[in-house]
């Protein structure tokens, strides 16, 4: 079966729109630990550079599925693997 | 269709460009602008080296500004490995230390309109890959061949594949993490000041500080802990 070049482009601008759909968890993921860390240093303020490290470390950590799907979406739209 | 997806694609500009090719065994070989952004940096690291000992050979009891910034850059960098890895620290400050700030380096040189050499995957997959080789071998130098393949054999035997899978995944998601995070700030950069280049006046130094400064250190200080964590691991027997 024969496809249009555009038409693949179009699916493949489709398919980066669902990938990016993966920042939802790591969205969620993130607020959870930043709300965590305020209430440890709301119940202990002297303990507050030490939750902020942990806490971005975790954050960033958790960040990464949702690059992995910002990746996909890059590969579909710049590298175009599906264009023969 | 070599337009790309975007309309006015012409003007937005992320992608790694060849300089000058060369044959190299057969092989066309490009030399590409991440090359020459990780000469530009590696020159200004060897700049301040060359200085920073200068200062410290003729090191004063009460010491002047330079001599100051260099002391409190080694002090500040050997207190995070001695805090993460306690009694292995010994052999591995100067490792960290150095990736330390070549990642930081390269990471806010964006900020000097050079392309971070950390977002091309080539750099970040050396980094990871150094990383494994740290981590294996300081396993085998540890544990012994009988405490790795204790390890590898964790609950039971049959989970072997499942083990090694996840050995192999450390260096790839290590790499992918700082390039993805690079790439992305480099290529919202792109499009503030490919299609808002009429308005794109003082307001985009926000973004910069984020993008370049903030992120660029949270990753770098992400890389290098989680390094540290899997060395000190691998070090660790029962």
């Amino acid at each position: 079966m024969e496809f249009n070049t555009n038409f693949i482009l179009g699916c493949s601008a489709i398919g980066a729109g669902l990938a990016v759909i993966a920042g939802i968890g790591p969205g969620v993921g993130q607020g959870i630990a930043a709300g965590h860390a305020a209430a440890a240093v709301g119940r202990n303020p002297g303990a507050k550079s030490d939750v902020t490290s942990t806490m971005l470390l975790g954050q960033a950590v958790a960040e990464t599925t949702g690059l992995y799907g910002l990746l996909i979406a890059m590969l579909l739209l710049f590298v175009k693997p599906l264009v023969p | 269709m070599e337009k790309g997806i975007l309309l006015s694609a012409a003007d937005i500009d992320f992608m790694v460009h060849g300089v000058f090719p060369y044959k190299l065994f057969g092989q066309t070989v490009w030399i590409t602008t991440t090359h020459v952004c990780v000469l530009i940096v590696m020159l200004v690291i060897i700049g301040f080296c060359i200085a920073a000992n200068r200062v410290i050979k003729r090191a004063t009891e009460v010491p002047g500004t330079f001599q100051n910034i260099v002391e409190l850059i080694v002090e500040m960098l050997d207190n995070m490995v001695g805090g993460v890895m306690g009694k292995y620290a010994v052999g591995f400050r100067n490792y960290i230390g150095t990736i330390f700030i070549f990642i930081l380096l390269s990471n806010i040189s964006g900020l000097f309109g050079l392309r971070p050499p950390t977002a091309d995957y080539g750099v970040t997959f050396a980094l990871g890959i150094m990383t494994f080789v740290t981590i294996h071998f300081n396993k085998f130098k540890h544990q012994k061949v009988k405490g790795v393949i204790q390890g590898l054999c964790d609950p039971w035997p049959i989970w072997a594949p499942i083990n090694v899978i996840g050995d192999v995944a450390v260096p790839i998601s290590l790499s992918l993490r700082l390039f993805a995070n690079i790439l992305s700030g480099v290529v919202m950069m792109a499009l503030v000041y490919g299609l808002l280049s009429k308005i794109a006046i003082i307001w985009p130094a926000a973004l910069h500080v984020y993008f370049d400064l903030f992120s660029g250190a949270i990753q770098t200080y992400v890389f290098c802990m989680l390094t540290m964590t899997y060395i000190t691991d691998a070090c660790t027997t029962e």
